[in-house]
Protein backbone atom coordinates (compact mmCIF):
# COMPACT_ATOMS: atom_id res chain seq x y z
CA UNK A 1 0.00 0.00 0.00
CA UNK A 2 2.94 2.50 0.80
CA UNK A 3 3.83 1.84 -2.34
CA UNK A 4 1.10 2.65 -4.37
CA UNK A 5 1.68 6.13 -2.73
CA UNK A 6 5.65 5.88 -4.34
CA UNK A 7 3.67 5.17 -7.30
CA UNK A 8 1.45 8.35 -7.37
CA UNK A 9 3.69 10.39 -5.78
CA UNK A 10 6.12 9.51 -8.69
CA UNK A 11 3.55 9.85 -11.44
CA UNK A 12 2.45 13.41 -9.98
CA UNK A 13 6.10 15.08 -9.96
CA UNK A 14 7.02 14.05 -13.24
CA UNK A 15 3.44 15.32 -14.58
CA UNK A 16 4.31 18.35 -13.20
CA UNK A 17 7.60 18.92 -14.79
CA UNK A 18 5.79 17.50 -18.24
CA UNK A 19 2.83 19.63 -18.10
CA UNK A 20 5.73 22.60 -17.74
CA UNK A 21 7.64 21.22 -20.32
CA UNK A 22 3.82 21.58 -22.62
CA UNK A 23 2.73 24.44 -21.72
CA UNK A 24 6.42 26.43 -22.74
CA UNK A 25 5.65 25.02 -25.84
CA UNK A 26 2.62 27.31 -26.70
CA UNK A 27 3.13 29.96 -23.85
CA UNK A 28 5.83 31.15 -21.75
CA UNK A 29 6.09 34.75 -19.59
CA UNK A 30 8.51 36.73 -22.06
CA UNK A 31 9.86 35.19 -25.32
CA UNK A 32 13.05 33.32 -24.83
CA UNK A 33 15.57 35.52 -26.37
CA UNK A 34 13.52 38.86 -24.16
CA UNK A 35 16.78 40.49 -22.31
CA UNK A 36 14.36 43.74 -21.52
CA UNK A 37 14.07 42.89 -17.57
CA UNK A 38 17.20 44.26 -15.30
CA UNK A 39 19.88 42.55 -14.84
CA UNK A 40 19.93 40.01 -11.41
CA UNK A 41 16.33 41.32 -10.45
CA UNK A 42 15.24 39.93 -7.63
CA UNK A 43 11.46 37.95 -7.48
CA UNK A 44 8.89 40.43 -8.29
CA UNK A 45 5.79 41.05 -9.44
CA UNK A 46 6.89 41.83 -13.32
CA UNK A 47 9.41 38.54 -13.44
CA UNK A 48 8.33 36.38 -10.85
CA UNK A 49 11.14 34.49 -10.07
CA UNK A 50 13.26 37.54 -11.06
CA UNK A 51 15.90 37.64 -14.43
CA UNK A 52 19.70 36.85 -14.73
CA UNK A 53 22.56 38.68 -15.20
CA UNK A 54 21.58 39.44 -19.30
CA UNK A 55 17.93 40.66 -18.23
CA UNK A 56 16.12 37.31 -19.42
CA UNK A 57 13.13 36.33 -17.27
CA UNK A 58 14.08 33.03 -14.94
CA UNK A 59 10.73 31.79 -15.35
CA UNK A 60 11.06 31.49 -19.18
CA UNK A 61 14.55 29.77 -18.92
CA UNK A 62 13.30 27.49 -16.35
CA UNK A 63 10.34 26.57 -18.32
CA UNK A 64 12.03 25.88 -21.57
CA UNK A 65 14.20 23.93 -19.49
CA UNK A 66 12.16 21.71 -18.33
CA UNK A 67 11.17 20.67 -22.15
CA UNK A 68 14.82 20.29 -22.54
CA UNK A 69 15.32 18.12 -19.56
CA UNK A 70 12.25 16.40 -20.52
CA UNK A 71 13.43 15.45 -23.90
CA UNK A 72 17.21 14.66 -23.28
CA UNK A 73 15.83 12.25 -20.44
CA UNK A 74 13.16 10.74 -21.87
CA UNK A 75 15.18 10.73 -25.45
CA UNK A 76 18.57 9.02 -23.78
CA UNK A 77 16.48 6.61 -22.04
CA UNK A 78 14.39 5.21 -25.39
CA UNK A 79 17.64 5.08 -27.11
CA UNK A 80 19.18 3.43 -24.68
CA UNK A 81 16.59 1.31 -23.71
CA UNK A 82 16.24 -0.03 -27.49
CA UNK A 83 19.87 -0.16 -28.48
CA UNK A 84 21.02 -1.45 -24.71
CA UNK A 85 18.35 -3.44 -24.53
CA UNK A 86 18.45 -5.40 -28.48
CA UNK A 87 22.43 -5.75 -28.10
CA UNK A 88 21.73 -7.25 -24.65
CA UNK A 89 19.24 -9.45 -25.52
CA UNK A 90 21.74 -10.96 -28.47
CA UNK A 91 23.98 -11.40 -26.43
CA UNK A 92 22.67 -13.69 -24.07
CA UNK A 93 21.40 -15.69 -27.13
CA UNK A 94 24.21 -15.43 -28.93
CA UNK A 95 27.16 -18.59 -29.20
CA UNK A 96 30.04 -18.26 -26.99
CA UNK A 97 32.28 -16.49 -29.51
CA UNK A 98 29.91 -13.75 -30.63
CA UNK A 99 29.09 -13.10 -27.33
CA UNK A 100 32.27 -12.89 -25.39
CA UNK A 101 32.98 -10.22 -28.58
CA UNK A 102 29.85 -8.33 -27.46
CA UNK A 103 31.08 -8.55 -24.09
CA UNK A 104 34.39 -7.00 -24.40
CA UNK A 105 33.20 -4.27 -27.03
CA UNK A 106 30.03 -3.35 -24.17
CA UNK A 107 33.61 -2.83 -21.82
CA UNK A 108 34.73 -0.80 -24.26
CA UNK A 109 32.22 1.32 -24.80
CA UNK A 110 31.31 1.30 -21.26
CA UNK A 111 35.07 2.62 -20.37
CA UNK A 112 35.22 5.07 -23.00
CA UNK A 113 34.53 8.70 -21.68
CA UNK A 114 30.80 9.55 -22.44
CA UNK A 115 32.25 13.24 -23.03
CA UNK A 116 34.84 11.51 -25.46
CA UNK A 117 31.96 10.18 -27.03
CA UNK A 118 30.04 13.46 -27.12
CA UNK A 119 32.72 15.22 -29.07
CA UNK A 120 32.93 12.75 -31.60
CA UNK A 121 29.15 12.95 -31.57
CA UNK A 122 29.00 16.75 -31.96
CA UNK A 123 31.95 16.34 -34.44
CA UNK A 124 29.64 14.55 -37.00
CA UNK A 125 26.51 16.80 -36.46
CA UNK A 126 26.86 19.35 -34.79
CA UNK A 127 25.96 20.90 -31.43
CA UNK A 128 22.32 20.31 -30.52
CA UNK A 129 19.69 19.01 -28.62
CA UNK A 130 19.70 16.13 -30.73
CA UNK A 131 23.28 15.51 -30.46
CA UNK A 132 23.35 15.78 -26.83
CA UNK A 133 20.56 13.02 -26.78
CA UNK A 134 22.64 10.76 -29.29
CA UNK A 135 25.66 10.70 -27.35
CA UNK A 136 24.19 10.49 -24.24
CA UNK A 137 21.43 7.23 -25.45
CA UNK A 138 24.90 5.37 -27.17
CA UNK A 139 26.96 6.07 -23.77
CA UNK A 140 24.11 4.44 -21.72
CA UNK A 141 22.79 1.65 -24.55
CA UNK A 142 26.29 0.21 -23.50
CA UNK A 143 25.62 0.11 -19.75
CA UNK A 144 21.84 -1.29 -20.39
CA UNK A 145 23.37 -4.13 -22.28
CA UNK A 146 25.59 -5.20 -19.97
CA UNK A 147 22.74 -5.65 -17.60
CA UNK A 148 20.28 -6.60 -20.24
CA UNK A 149 22.80 -9.71 -21.00
CA UNK A 150 23.16 -10.80 -17.65
CA UNK A 151 19.65 -10.96 -16.75
CA UNK A 152 18.83 -12.28 -19.66
CA UNK A 153 21.28 -14.88 -19.31
CA UNK A 154 19.96 -15.95 -15.82
CA UNK A 155 16.43 -16.39 -16.90
CA UNK A 156 17.45 -18.40 -20.05
CA UNK A 157 18.98 -20.62 -17.21
CA UNK A 158 15.81 -21.01 -15.43
CA UNK A 159 14.08 -24.35 -15.72
CA UNK A 160 10.71 -22.48 -16.42
CA UNK A 161 12.52 -21.73 -19.79
CA UNK A 162 14.09 -24.65 -20.58
CA UNK A 163 10.20 -26.59 -19.69
CA UNK A 164 9.05 -24.17 -22.12
CA UNK A 165 11.04 -25.04 -24.97
CA UNK A 166 10.01 -28.78 -24.13
CA UNK A 167 6.84 -28.19 -25.23
CA UNK A 168 7.51 -26.52 -28.20
CA UNK A 169 7.52 -22.39 -27.78
CA UNK A 170 9.32 -20.64 -29.97
CA UNK A 171 12.33 -18.22 -29.28
CA UNK A 172 10.55 -15.22 -29.99
CA UNK A 173 7.75 -16.37 -27.66
CA UNK A 174 9.96 -17.16 -24.84
CA UNK A 175 11.43 -13.34 -24.88
CA UNK A 176 7.90 -11.87 -24.98
CA UNK A 177 6.28 -14.37 -22.64
CA UNK A 178 9.52 -15.13 -20.02
CA UNK A 179 12.61 -13.31 -20.79
CA UNK A 180 11.33 -9.67 -20.81
CA UNK A 181 8.93 -9.75 -18.25
CA UNK A 182 11.13 -11.16 -15.48
CA UNK A 183 14.15 -8.50 -16.70
CA UNK A 184 12.07 -5.52 -16.69
CA UNK A 185 11.35 -5.05 -12.81
CA UNK A 186 15.50 -4.67 -12.33
CA UNK A 187 15.47 -2.85 -16.08
CA UNK A 188 12.76 -0.17 -15.24
CA UNK A 189 14.64 0.83 -12.28
CA UNK A 190 18.01 1.27 -13.47
CA UNK A 191 16.60 3.18 -16.59
CA UNK A 192 15.51 5.52 -13.91
CA UNK A 193 18.63 6.00 -12.54
CA UNK A 194 19.65 6.61 -15.74
CA UNK A 195 17.28 9.29 -16.78
CA UNK A 196 18.22 11.18 -13.99
CA UNK A 197 21.79 10.68 -15.01
CA UNK A 198 21.06 11.16 -18.52
CA UNK A 199 20.05 15.21 -17.05
CA UNK A 200 23.00 16.36 -15.12
CA UNK A 201 25.07 14.66 -18.00
CA UNK A 202 23.52 16.80 -20.47
CA UNK A 203 24.59 19.75 -17.89
CA UNK A 204 27.79 19.23 -18.09
CA UNK A 205 28.11 18.50 -22.30
CA UNK A 206 25.94 22.43 -22.38
CA UNK A 207 28.82 23.41 -20.28
CA UNK A 208 31.47 22.54 -22.37
CA UNK A 209 29.40 24.18 -25.28
CA UNK A 210 28.44 20.29 -26.69
CA UNK A 211 24.39 20.51 -26.04
CA UNK A 212 21.77 22.60 -27.58
CA UNK A 213 22.76 26.06 -28.45
CA UNK A 214 21.67 29.73 -26.16
CA UNK A 215 19.06 30.66 -25.85
CA UNK A 216 17.58 27.38 -25.16
CA UNK A 217 19.77 26.71 -21.70
CA UNK A 218 18.66 23.45 -19.84
CA UNK A 219 18.69 22.92 -15.93
CA UNK A 220 22.44 22.25 -15.84
CA UNK A 221 23.26 24.87 -17.68
CA UNK A 222 21.04 27.12 -15.70
CA UNK A 223 22.47 25.91 -12.57
CA UNK A 224 26.17 26.47 -13.62
CA UNK A 225 25.44 29.88 -15.16
CA UNK A 226 24.17 30.97 -11.78
CA UNK A 227 27.14 29.45 -9.86
CA UNK A 228 29.01 32.53 -9.96
CA UNK A 229 26.08 35.08 -8.89
CA UNK A 230 24.84 32.48 -6.11
CA UNK A 231 25.37 35.08 -3.41
CA UNK A 232 23.61 38.10 -5.01
CA UNK A 233 20.98 36.28 -6.71
CA UNK A 234 20.19 32.80 -4.77
CA UNK A 235 16.85 32.20 -6.71
CA UNK A 236 18.77 31.67 -9.68
CA UNK A 237 20.88 28.71 -8.34
CA UNK A 238 17.90 27.31 -5.85
CA UNK A 239 15.22 26.84 -8.59
CA UNK A 240 17.00 24.93 -11.16
CA UNK A 241 18.33 22.84 -8.58
CA UNK A 242 14.66 22.71 -6.94
CA UNK A 243 13.55 20.91 -10.25
CA UNK A 244 16.32 18.98 -11.36
CA UNK A 245 15.54 17.26 -7.92
CA UNK A 246 12.01 16.93 -8.48
CA UNK A 247 12.68 15.42 -11.52
CA UNK A 248 15.38 13.09 -11.24
CA UNK A 249 13.05 11.62 -7.65
CA UNK A 250 9.82 11.68 -9.59
CA UNK A 251 11.42 9.33 -12.40
CA UNK A 252 12.92 7.40 -9.48
CA UNK A 253 9.61 6.69 -7.52
CA UNK A 254 7.71 6.14 -10.76
CA UNK A 255 10.10 3.34 -11.49
CA UNK A 256 10.14 1.62 -8.01
CA UNK A 257 6.43 2.00 -8.55
CA UNK A 258 6.31 0.00 -11.84
CA UNK A 259 8.54 -2.51 -11.24
CA UNK A 260 6.41 -3.27 -7.48
CA UNK A 261 3.83 -3.63 -10.35
CA UNK A 262 5.59 -6.06 -12.58
CA UNK A 263 6.72 -8.38 -9.57
CA UNK A 264 4.19 -9.86 -8.08
CA UNK A 265 6.22 -11.23 -5.25
CA UNK A 266 7.28 -7.54 -4.33
CA UNK A 267 3.57 -6.49 -3.79
CA UNK A 268 3.37 -8.66 -0.46
CA UNK A 269 6.43 -8.07 1.70
CA UNK A 270 7.69 -3.93 2.32
CA UNK B 1 10.31 -49.76 -32.15
CA UNK B 2 11.07 -47.63 -28.70
CA UNK B 3 9.94 -44.32 -28.16
CA UNK B 4 13.09 -43.34 -27.03
CA UNK B 5 16.51 -44.99 -27.36
CA UNK B 6 19.80 -44.40 -26.57
CA UNK B 7 23.03 -45.91 -27.33
CA UNK B 8 26.14 -44.66 -26.74
CA UNK B 9 25.45 -41.37 -25.54
CA UNK B 10 28.04 -38.59 -24.19
CA UNK B 11 28.11 -35.36 -22.94
CA UNK B 12 30.92 -33.47 -22.16
CA UNK B 13 32.14 -29.83 -21.70
CA UNK B 14 33.62 -27.85 -24.75
CA UNK B 15 37.16 -28.29 -23.22
CA UNK B 16 36.66 -32.02 -23.62
CA UNK B 17 35.61 -33.44 -19.96
CA UNK B 18 33.56 -36.08 -20.08
CA UNK B 19 30.32 -35.84 -17.58
CA UNK B 20 28.09 -38.18 -19.06
CA UNK B 21 29.85 -41.28 -21.00
CA UNK B 22 28.70 -44.82 -22.33
CA UNK B 23 25.21 -44.60 -21.78
CA UNK B 24 22.32 -46.78 -23.38
CA UNK B 25 18.73 -47.76 -22.50
CA UNK B 26 15.50 -47.53 -24.26
CA UNK B 27 12.36 -46.71 -23.07
CA UNK B 28 9.02 -48.57 -25.19
CA UNK B 29 6.11 -47.60 -25.62
CA UNK B 30 3.95 -46.91 -22.05
CA UNK B 31 7.45 -47.84 -20.53
CA UNK B 32 8.79 -46.61 -17.49
CA UNK B 33 12.11 -46.53 -16.48
CA UNK B 34 13.98 -44.73 -13.50
CA UNK B 35 18.16 -43.31 -14.10
CA UNK B 36 19.10 -44.10 -10.55
CA UNK B 37 22.39 -42.13 -9.06
CA UNK B 38 24.11 -39.70 -6.48
CA UNK B 39 24.10 -35.91 -7.00
CA UNK B 40 26.34 -35.32 -9.74
CA UNK B 41 25.96 -38.73 -11.28
CA UNK B 42 24.61 -36.77 -14.64
CA UNK B 43 21.11 -37.83 -13.78
CA UNK B 44 19.65 -34.22 -14.90
CA UNK B 45 21.74 -33.68 -17.89
CA UNK B 46 20.93 -37.32 -19.39
CA UNK B 47 17.37 -35.81 -18.87
CA UNK B 48 18.21 -32.52 -21.08
CA UNK B 49 20.33 -34.25 -23.62
CA UNK B 50 17.13 -36.88 -24.96
CA UNK B 51 15.10 -33.54 -25.46
CA UNK B 52 18.28 -32.22 -26.97
CA UNK B 53 18.02 -29.30 -24.31
CA UNK B 54 21.77 -29.38 -22.86
CA UNK B 55 23.18 -26.04 -21.62
CA UNK B 56 25.53 -24.00 -23.78
CA UNK B 57 28.85 -24.95 -23.40
CA UNK B 58 27.89 -28.87 -23.03
CA UNK B 59 27.26 -31.34 -26.35
CA UNK B 60 26.22 -34.46 -26.56
CA UNK B 61 26.93 -37.37 -28.91
CA UNK B 62 26.27 -40.86 -29.29
CA UNK B 63 22.99 -41.58 -30.84
CA UNK B 64 19.42 -40.42 -29.39
CA UNK B 65 15.78 -41.47 -31.27
CA UNK B 66 12.94 -39.98 -29.83
CA UNK B 67 10.28 -41.32 -31.84
CA UNK B 68 12.32 -42.32 -34.41
CA UNK B 69 13.80 -38.07 -34.98
CA UNK B 70 17.36 -38.36 -33.89
CA UNK B 71 17.61 -35.74 -31.34
CA UNK B 72 21.73 -35.41 -31.16
CA UNK B 73 22.56 -32.40 -34.15
CA UNK B 74 19.68 -31.92 -34.65
CA UNK B 75 17.91 -28.02 -35.33
CA UNK B 76 15.76 -26.21 -33.29
CA UNK B 77 13.28 -26.51 -35.73
CA UNK B 78 12.74 -30.24 -35.80
CA UNK B 79 12.70 -30.64 -32.66
CA UNK B 80 10.33 -28.33 -31.56
CA UNK B 81 7.71 -30.46 -33.65
CA UNK B 82 8.67 -33.56 -31.40
CA UNK B 83 9.13 -31.78 -27.87
CA UNK B 84 5.94 -31.58 -26.21
CA UNK B 85 4.03 -33.74 -28.53
CA UNK B 86 6.31 -36.61 -27.66
CA UNK B 87 8.35 -35.55 -24.57
CA UNK B 88 7.87 -33.24 -21.64
CA UNK B 89 10.13 -33.17 -18.51
CA UNK B 90 9.12 -32.19 -14.62
CA UNK B 91 12.03 -30.51 -13.13
CA UNK B 92 13.52 -31.15 -10.23
CA UNK B 93 13.08 -27.72 -8.12
CA UNK B 94 9.58 -26.05 -8.29
CA UNK B 95 10.88 -22.86 -7.00
CA UNK B 96 12.59 -22.51 -10.79
CA UNK B 97 10.34 -24.46 -12.86
CA UNK B 98 7.37 -21.88 -12.61
CA UNK B 99 7.79 -18.73 -14.37
CA UNK B 100 7.39 -16.39 -11.07
CA UNK B 101 5.71 -13.74 -12.65
CA UNK B 102 3.21 -15.71 -14.43
CA UNK B 103 -0.60 -16.30 -13.20
CA UNK B 104 -0.32 -20.15 -12.85
CA UNK B 105 -3.06 -20.70 -15.03
CA UNK B 106 -2.08 -18.62 -17.58
CA UNK B 107 1.05 -20.52 -17.70
CA UNK B 108 -0.95 -24.20 -18.16
CA UNK B 109 -2.90 -22.19 -20.43
CA UNK B 110 0.33 -21.94 -22.99
CA UNK B 111 0.96 -25.32 -23.96
CA UNK B 112 -2.88 -26.07 -23.78
CA UNK B 113 -3.47 -23.64 -26.63
CA UNK B 114 -0.03 -24.58 -28.61
CA UNK B 115 -0.73 -28.55 -28.75
CA UNK B 116 -4.45 -28.65 -28.25
CA UNK B 117 -5.58 -25.16 -30.28
CA UNK B 118 -8.12 -24.30 -27.26
CA UNK B 119 -9.47 -21.16 -27.27
CA UNK B 120 -11.89 -18.64 -25.01
CA UNK B 121 -14.22 -20.15 -22.60
CA UNK B 122 -12.47 -24.01 -23.92
CA UNK B 123 -8.79 -23.14 -22.67
CA UNK B 124 -10.22 -21.93 -20.13
CA UNK B 125 -12.53 -24.87 -18.63
CA UNK B 126 -9.42 -27.03 -20.33
CA UNK B 127 -6.72 -25.09 -17.71
CA UNK B 128 -9.92 -25.84 -14.85
CA UNK B 129 -9.98 -29.38 -16.04
CA UNK B 130 -6.00 -29.89 -16.35
CA UNK B 131 -5.85 -28.26 -12.25
CA UNK B 132 -8.91 -30.60 -11.09
CA UNK B 133 -6.56 -33.62 -12.71
CA UNK B 134 -3.69 -33.03 -10.38
CA UNK B 135 -5.62 -32.11 -7.36
CA UNK B 136 -5.42 -28.36 -7.26
CA UNK B 137 -8.12 -26.33 -6.74
CA UNK B 138 -9.40 -23.50 -9.34
CA UNK B 139 -8.57 -20.58 -7.35
CA UNK B 140 -4.84 -21.33 -7.67
CA UNK B 141 -5.25 -20.58 -11.79
CA UNK B 142 -5.19 -17.01 -10.57
CA UNK B 143 -2.21 -17.66 -8.28
CA UNK B 144 1.08 -16.71 -9.07
CA UNK B 145 4.12 -19.47 -7.77
CA UNK B 146 4.95 -17.67 -4.71
CA UNK B 147 1.79 -17.96 -3.51
CA UNK B 148 1.12 -21.35 -3.32
CA UNK B 149 2.86 -24.26 -1.92
CA UNK B 150 5.92 -26.11 -2.61
CA UNK B 151 3.44 -28.83 -3.76
CA UNK B 152 1.04 -27.55 -5.42
CA UNK B 153 4.00 -25.70 -7.72
CA UNK B 154 4.95 -29.67 -8.06
CA UNK B 155 1.95 -30.21 -9.49
CA UNK B 156 1.24 -27.28 -11.34
CA UNK B 157 4.46 -28.20 -13.01
CA UNK B 158 3.08 -31.40 -13.58
CA UNK B 159 -0.04 -30.06 -15.36
CA UNK B 160 1.91 -27.75 -17.75
CA UNK B 161 3.51 -31.19 -18.66
CA UNK B 162 0.81 -32.85 -19.22
CA UNK B 163 -1.53 -30.20 -20.83
CA UNK B 164 0.74 -31.07 -24.37
CA UNK B 165 -0.45 -35.03 -23.96
CA UNK B 166 3.26 -36.21 -24.41
CA UNK B 167 3.82 -39.52 -25.09
CA UNK B 168 7.07 -39.73 -22.59
CA UNK B 169 7.19 -37.65 -19.41
CA UNK B 170 10.83 -37.06 -18.09
CA UNK B 171 10.57 -35.98 -14.30
CA UNK B 172 13.98 -35.47 -13.15
CA UNK B 173 13.37 -36.38 -9.18
CA UNK B 174 10.27 -34.36 -9.23
CA UNK B 175 9.89 -34.83 -5.37
CA UNK B 176 13.49 -34.33 -4.06
CA UNK B 177 12.88 -30.66 -2.94
CA UNK B 178 9.26 -31.33 -1.30
CA UNK B 179 8.52 -32.85 2.07
CA UNK B 180 8.40 -36.55 2.99
CA UNK B 181 4.28 -36.65 3.11
CA UNK B 182 3.59 -34.42 0.07
CA UNK B 183 6.00 -36.04 -1.88
CA UNK B 184 4.37 -39.59 -1.00
CA UNK B 185 1.28 -37.80 -2.82
CA UNK B 186 2.85 -36.24 -5.34
CA UNK B 187 4.71 -39.55 -6.06
CA UNK B 188 1.32 -41.14 -6.28
CA UNK B 189 -0.15 -38.74 -8.67
CA UNK B 190 2.09 -39.09 -11.28
CA UNK B 191 2.04 -42.68 -11.08
CA UNK B 192 -1.84 -42.78 -11.56
CA UNK B 193 -1.51 -40.05 -14.10
CA UNK B 194 1.51 -41.48 -16.05
CA UNK B 195 -0.70 -44.76 -16.11
CA UNK B 196 -4.31 -42.93 -16.82
CA UNK B 197 -2.41 -41.48 -19.85
CA UNK B 198 -0.70 -44.29 -21.17
CA UNK B 199 2.37 -42.48 -21.02
CA UNK B 200 5.63 -43.72 -21.00
CA UNK B 201 7.93 -42.77 -18.17
CA UNK B 202 11.57 -41.72 -17.39
CA UNK B 203 12.03 -41.14 -13.99
CA UNK B 204 15.49 -39.36 -12.16
CA UNK B 205 15.87 -39.71 -8.75
CA UNK B 206 18.99 -40.66 -6.20
CA UNK B 207 16.49 -42.13 -3.79
CA UNK B 208 15.49 -46.05 -4.54
CA UNK B 209 12.77 -46.19 -2.16
CA UNK B 210 11.45 -43.15 -4.02
CA UNK B 211 12.28 -45.17 -7.51
CA UNK B 212 10.96 -48.73 -5.99
CA UNK B 213 7.31 -46.53 -6.17
CA UNK B 214 7.43 -46.06 -9.90
CA UNK B 215 8.85 -48.19 -12.09
CA UNK B 216 10.74 -51.64 -12.57
CA UNK B 217 13.43 -50.79 -14.53
CA UNK B 218 16.53 -49.28 -13.48
CA UNK B 219 20.08 -48.01 -15.13
CA UNK B 220 22.40 -47.19 -12.07
CA UNK B 221 24.46 -44.14 -12.68
CA UNK B 222 27.83 -43.67 -11.06
CA UNK B 223 29.88 -40.86 -12.09
CA UNK B 224 28.72 -40.54 -15.32
CA UNK B 225 28.56 -44.22 -16.67
CA UNK B 226 26.10 -46.70 -15.98
CA UNK B 227 27.43 -49.09 -13.47
CA UNK B 228 24.39 -51.31 -13.50
CA UNK B 229 20.99 -51.43 -15.14
CA UNK B 230 17.86 -53.91 -15.56
CA UNK B 231 14.82 -54.74 -13.38
CA UNK B 232 14.84 -53.18 -10.22
CA UNK B 233 14.31 -56.67 -8.34
CA UNK B 234 17.30 -58.01 -9.80
CA UNK B 235 19.68 -54.82 -9.29
CA UNK B 236 18.17 -54.73 -5.55
CA UNK B 237 18.84 -58.83 -4.91
CA UNK B 238 22.37 -59.12 -7.10
CA UNK B 239 24.27 -55.50 -6.64
CA UNK B 240 26.65 -56.39 -9.18
CA UNK B 241 29.14 -53.29 -7.97
CA UNK B 242 30.53 -50.90 -4.92
CA UNK B 243 28.20 -48.59 -5.29
CA UNK B 244 24.69 -50.05 -6.10
CA UNK B 245 25.75 -51.80 -2.65
CA UNK B 246 25.61 -48.40 -1.28
CA UNK B 247 22.91 -47.26 -2.60
CA UNK B 248 20.57 -50.55 -1.55
CA UNK B 249 22.51 -50.55 1.60
CA UNK B 250 21.45 -47.30 2.56
CA UNK B 251 17.72 -47.29 1.18
CA UNK B 252 17.84 -50.72 3.44
CA UNK B 253 18.79 -48.31 6.96
CA UNK B 254 16.44 -45.90 5.50
CA UNK B 255 13.41 -48.02 5.45
CA UNK B 256 13.91 -49.57 8.71
CA UNK B 257 14.81 -46.64 10.47
CA UNK B 258 11.33 -45.46 9.49
CA UNK B 259 9.94 -48.57 9.25
CA UNK B 260 7.65 -47.36 6.25
CA UNK B 261 4.90 -50.69 6.28
CA UNK B 262 3.85 -51.08 2.84
CA UNK B 263 5.93 -48.75 0.86
CA UNK B 264 8.15 -50.81 -2.08
N1 LIG C 1 26.55 -26.52 -17.56
C1 LIG C 1 27.50 -27.33 -17.04
N2 LIG C 1 28.80 -27.12 -17.33
C2 LIG C 1 29.76 -27.91 -16.80
N3 LIG C 1 29.52 -28.96 -15.98
C3 LIG C 1 28.24 -29.22 -15.66
C4 LIG C 1 27.17 -28.42 -16.16
N4 LIG C 1 26.02 -28.90 -15.66
C5 LIG C 1 26.35 -29.96 -14.89
N5 LIG C 1 27.69 -30.16 -14.89
C6 LIG C 1 28.39 -31.22 -14.17
O1 LIG C 1 27.96 -32.46 -14.65
C7 LIG C 1 27.84 -33.40 -13.60
C8 LIG C 1 26.49 -34.06 -13.64
O2 LIG C 1 25.49 -33.08 -13.37
P1 LIG C 1 23.95 -33.44 -13.25
O3 LIG C 1 23.24 -32.16 -13.04
O4 LIG C 1 23.52 -34.27 -14.39
O5 LIG C 1 23.93 -34.29 -11.91
P2 LIG C 1 22.69 -35.01 -11.23
O6 LIG C 1 22.95 -36.47 -11.30
O7 LIG C 1 21.42 -34.53 -11.80
O8 LIG C 1 22.85 -34.53 -9.73
P3 LIG C 1 21.70 -34.08 -8.68
O9 LIG C 1 21.18 -35.32 -8.05
O10 LIG C 1 22.47 -33.24 -7.69
O11 LIG C 1 20.68 -33.30 -9.42
C9 LIG C 1 28.12 -32.66 -12.30
O12 LIG C 1 29.42 -32.99 -11.88
C10 LIG C 1 28.05 -31.21 -12.69
O13 LIG C 1 28.98 -30.48 -11.95
MG1 LIG D 1 19.82 -33.28 -11.11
Amino acid sequence: MRRRVFLVAGIVLVLLVVTVALVSLFWTPFPAADTTGGRLEGPGAHHLLGTDKLGRDLLTRLMIGARIAMAVGAGAVALGALLGGLAGLLAAFANRWLDDTLAALLDILIAFPTLLLAMLVVAARGASLGSAIVAIGLAMAAIVARLTRVLAKRVLAMDYVTAARTSGLSWPRIVTAHVLPNIWPTLVVNLALQFGLAVLAEASLSYLGLGPPPPNASWGRLLQEAQSTVLTAPVGAIAPGVLLVVLVVGVNLLADGLRDVADPTRRRHR
Amino acid sequence: MSLLSVSGLAVSTHDGRALVSGLSFAVPRGGRLSLIGESGSGKSLTALAVTGLLPPGLAATGTVLLDGTPVIGATDRTLDRVRGRVAAVVFQEPSTALDPLMRLGKQIAEPLRRHRGLRGAALRSAVLEALDEVALPARVARAYPHEVSGGQRQRAAIAMALACRPALLIADEPTTALDVTVQADVLALLDRLVAAHDMALLFVSHDLAVVAKVTDEVVVLSGGRPVQSGPLRTVLANPGDDYTRSLVASARRLDAALDLGGVS
